[in-house]
């Protein structure tokens, strides 16, 4: 049942939040993020009464289209455990993050942000091919309305670009999974489709099996995005409103890596060998890629956003390092990302509100004259750079870990992407901490109360992770172990 | 001899006659009545009257009657259903249009609910000649009501094209099935495909029966606008009074497909299929892409839509593409997908009418910007119709589109529906700039919009919520819908 009411809370309360009266601004406010709260702290049990290596918990399973076989099935297991918590808890972080930036609209927006809550929640747990879909593309919505409607000077052409890149990027998934569909003899149901298309020894189905694999993946590198398809992000995050942005990089993107590992990998195991040459290439130009890009940005904003193709290209990495660990410390690493980038947007976000700039011509000096902001600042920065102590670091050393005793040279290639994390993100901190103080930034004042919360609240977790991350790894190796025998007998049966 | 007395089984029949005496019913209130819009209440009563019988048909289909020529089978009625939600939506979004443009007369109803008689004729005829018929009944009402607004030179416009495109249609259709008749002796379905069958090698080859079927297709092809005989489309519904436009563009292609289906699948099965499986596909592809590529260019909501139409027809044919290798997926999908898309064709048809300015036909895109601010209900309205409409779930247009492009990779054509999905992501484009318009950009960008919110009236107010509540909630929970269409099989 607990899963269930995780995606109804916010449906519901988005639908209530449409009919509060317009002028009452607090109390929309209020409510959206009481709801969203609500909806985090339900979600903690499924943390406290997961078994490790139970396999999907919490499931629940009821006909939906009978006669076509498809069913309302949903449940979580060591990979989505903690990407749920991660967006029940980013999604009450980016409510409250935008009280006071969103000024009109306010019902939309919070309904918006509620909807999308349902949407990614729904992704996270569906065990059923099309539901997924359902979720996938439904999340699509909210999010190309928020950016196009209280986002930047760019914002529509932002908005169309995101919808339509995702969209044409899914469409040759939806056939995939049709064809899978078929094959496995028209069911939808995950648990039914991997234990079966595995075996099936057809020689059609072998050689279709790497191109349904592809249309799956070129689906979630879009999302991810993968480079060379990550056009649409930086004017995505650039157009976006701060929560948007926090959602954006916090959870959006990690519906994709989150899918690979769900949906493409189980199903067609015997393709990932195939392919794993190209995308772990890909991902380790992404690292270096996304990483020189952002070490030229002069937008704060611009820079977070490039970083995120670099530390994407990390959880791709991991993914397809070929091995358990590199495995387990994607997952990590998608939790990481969600909270280091999802501060770094928020705290650019705290600087645009007062300064409405982004530009780090604009700042530099304000560490004396906001001095909260400027030790959060630091410590997000260090938190994504990967600075031992904090979440990051266990997250990349372990892929890099993972991936070099299988791929020494990605590994080699990817080390460089840390070094110039460290020099982009330090160059951001320096610029707009340090240096001679902009006169311009005079009336520049702290956080208050409500975005120490958010920052605080972030942080801890971000040490917490990064201090004790047997916590979350006791939990999320059984599923990756699993995954990762199932890529190694499917390959060895195909070599065979 | 004892005078044997013709089976005239009326069950069969019983819904054209309901709506036959509604139509009586509403020509002898016409001569007394002053108001004619209470004759619009009258036909929405007959119209949801005759859904009566169909149910009752749906129950317990009927073997075909009057000597073969009309069959009410499952896959008729489930068709019937489909053109009398079409004509009631239709009627409620007249009732206001009508009513705002002083057009109100009673001919528009009498006309537009023996439009829908033969669209059903045309769903249950096993006849070419009853096909035929029906078509005729059809498209004759639709040419005056593409022509009902009289102040509007581009209404006449409408209707003469067309009429005369549309005689040249049936021409080529009566050709076909003259050509055939001559091949196979016979006009009735069931007996064209026993012919084929007697001795497949040479009678699927016969050149002239080959012929008649590419002269029916054309034939068909037209009435459902298929590319490359699309051309009178965007002028048509463009001039045509709204509220007629909403009904042809869903009723004419549905009952055109209705007839396509069904003599495809009775008389033209078999090995056969292979000759007309690529021809369809290859019509298939060129209709969504052309379609689709129009309507991008489009800066008037009524052409858009009408290009839209184009492509859907585009992807129905993918489905038909499917029927010999997977008929029951693919016949299903065809009905499901049209019984989506006349909830969200006509819903979008509905939100057109009512921004369309009084004194000039179509609405330009500019009317939409920050619709959602004005006239927030509505603008969700259009929303889902244009969500719908791209085949985005959680609406019901997505799973008209999984419908097909199931039954495509069922039977082997896996291909087309990549084809079909790109295609939909192309159309996102356009029906993706109706949102933008109405959530994204603000009044204060465009000078030339009307920002005082325009006063629904109630039928059409009704009818925009019907359609938009259909397109989520079976968008959620499809299953009514999928099994109603389950019961569309061949009797």
């Amino acid at each position: 049942m607990i899963i269930s009411i995780l995606l109804l809370i916010p449906l519901i309360g988005a639908i209530i939040l449409m009919v509060l009266p317009r002028e009452k601004e607090k109390l929309v406010k209020w409510f959206a993020f009481e709801i969203a709260l609500i909806n985090f702290i339900i979600s903690i049990p499924l943390y406290t009464n997961f078994q490790a290596g139970g396999g999907y918990q919490f499931v629940e399973k009821i006909a939906w289209i009978p006669s076509l076989n498809i069913s309302y099935h949903v449940g979580i297991d060591g990979l989505s455990l903690f990407l749920v918590l991660l967006t029940t808890f980013l999604s009450a972080i980016g409510i409250l993050s935008s009280w006071s930036a969103i000024t009109e609209q306010l019902k939309e927006y919070y309904a918006l942000m509620l909807f999308l809550e349902t949407a990614m929640l729904g992704v996270f747990v569906s065990l059923d091919l099309f539901l997924f879909y359902l979720f996938w593309e439904a999340s699509l919505i909210p999010m190309a309305l928020l950016i196009g409607r209280w986002g930047g000077k760019q914002r529509i052409y932002a908005a169309t670009k995101f919808i339509i890149y995702t969209m044409a990027g899914s469409a040759p998934m939806l056939v995939a999974a049709l064809v899978a569909y078929s094959w496995g003899g028209q069911t939808s149901d995950l648990p039914t489709l991997v234990s079966v298309l595995p075996t099936i020894q057809d020689p059609l189905w072998l050689a279709l099996q790497p191109w349904l694999f592809f249309a799956f993946i070129l689906a979630f590198a879009v999302k991810v995005p993968l480079f060379p398809l990550h056009t649409w992000l930086p004017s995505a995050h650039v157009e976006a409103p701060t929560a948007g942005s926090i959602i954006l990089a916090g959870v959006l993107l990690k519906l994709g890596t989150y899918s690979m590992m769900r949906f493409a990998i189980p199903l067609f195991p015997a393709a990932v060998a195939g392919w794993t040459p190209l995308l772990v290439t890909l991902s380790v130009i992404g690292i270096l890629y996304g990483a020189l890009v952002a070490v030229v940005q002069d937008d704060v904003k611009k820079l977070v956003a490039y970083s995120s193709v670099a530390h994407m290209g990390f959880i791709v990495l991991g993914i397809f390092s070929g091995g358990q660990i590199g495995m387990s410390a994607a997952v990590i690493q998608m939790v990481n990302h969600g909270l280091s980038t999802g501060m770094l947007f928020f705290l650019v976000g705290v600087l645009y509100e007062q300064r409405h700039t982004r530009l780090f011509s604009e700042y530099g000096g304000i560490w004396l004259k906001v001095p909260i902001f400027g030790a959060f600042f630091i410590l997000a920065a260090f938190s994504s750079v990967g600075l031992p102590g904090l979440n990051g670091f266990v997250g990349e050393f372990l892929i890099l870990l993972g991936t070099f005793s299988i791929n020494p040279t990605a590994a080699a290639f990817a080390t460089f992407g840390i070094v110039l994390a460290a020099w982009y993100l330090l160059t951001a901190v320096r610029k707009v901490l340090f240096g001679p103080f902009n006169p311009a930034n005079n009336q520049l004042v702290d956080m208050n109360g409500r975005e120490l919360v958010i920052a605080l609240s972030l942080i801890v977790l971000c040490f917490v992770i990064g201090l004790f991350p047997n916590l979350l790894f006791e939990k999320i190796n059984p599923a990756t172990a699993d995954l990762a025998s199932m890529v190694t007998t499917a390959t060895s049966i195909a070599e065979h | 001899m004892p005078i044997e007395f013709p089976d005239l089984n009326l069950i069969s029949v019983s819904p054209f006659l309901f709506l036959l005496a509604a139509v009586v019913v509403i020509m002898l209130l016409d001569i007394f009545l002053t108001d004619k819009s209470v004759l619009g209440y009258v036909s929405v009563c007959g119209l949801l009257g005759t859904t009566m019988p169909c149910l009752v048909l749906l129950m317990e289909p009927e073997a075909p009657a009057f000597q073969t020529m009309l069959i009410s089978d499952g896959y008729a009625v489930v068709f019937y259903l489909i053109f009398l939600i079409t004509a009631v939506l239709s009627v409620l979004i007249a009732l206001s249009y009508l009513d705002d443009r002083n057009m109100q007369e009673g001919e528009y109803y009498i006309l537009l609910m023996l439009s829908t008689m033969g669209m059903m004729l045309m769903a249950g005829a096993t006849d070419l000649i009853v096909v035929f018929l029906g078509l005729e009944i059809m498209s004759i009402a639709l040419y005056i009501l593409a022509a009902f607004n009289r102040q509007q030179i581009s209404s006449g416009e409408a209707g003469l094209k067309y009429f005369l495109l549309g005689a040249f249609a049936s021409a080529f259709f009566l050709y076909g099935v003259a050509l055939i008749y001559g091949a196979t002796g016979s006009t009735n379905l069931y007996e064209i495909g026993a012919w084929f069958q007697i001795d497949p090698t040479t009678n699927q080859k016969d050149p002239i029966a080959l012929v008649g079927l590419a002269l029916l297709l054309i034939g068909f092809s037209f009435k459902v606008a298929a590319v490359p005989f699309q051309w009178w489309t965007p002028d048509v519904y463009q001039g045509a009074p709204t509220s007629a436009t909403a009904f042809m563009s869903v009723g004419a292609k549905a009952a055109g497909f209705a007839s396509l289906v069904r003599l495809l699948t009775e008389s033209f099965d078999g090995v056969f299929a292979q000759d007309w499986q690529l021809m369809i596909a290859l019509l298939a592809i060129v209709t969504m892409t052309g379609g689709n590529i129009a309507a991008l260019a489009q800066r008037d909501v009524k052409r858009m839509l009408a290009y839209s139409s184009i492509a859907h027809a585009g992807y129905l044919l993918v489905g038909v593409v499917a029927i010999p290798y997977s008929p029951t997926a693919a016949v299903n999908g065809i009905l499901f997908y049209l019984m989506s898309y006349t909830f969200m064709n006509i819903g979008a048809f509905a939100v057109v009418a009512v921004l369309e300015k009084r004194e000039q036909i179509g609405s330009s895109i500019e009317e939409y910007v920050g619709l959602s601010t004005r006239q927030p209900l509505l603008a969700l309205a259009m929303l889902f119709f244009m969500f719908s409409l791209t085949g985005i779930p959680p609406f019901i247009g997505f799973w008209g589109k999984w419908y097909l492009f199931w039954a495509a990779v069922e039977a082997g054509f896996s291909w087309l529906a990549v084809l079909g999905m790109l295609n939909s992501a192309i159309s996102a484009f356009y029906y993706l700039g109706i949102v933008v318009q109405m959530y994204m950009r603000t009044p204060d960008e465009v000078d030339t919009a009307d920002l005082t919110p325009i006063k629904l009236g109630a039928p059409i107010t009704v009818a925009i919520a019907v359609t938009g509540l259909t397109t989520i909630l079976f968008g959620l929970w499809p299953t009514p819908l999928v099994n109603l269409t389950a019961l569309g099989i061949f009797g």
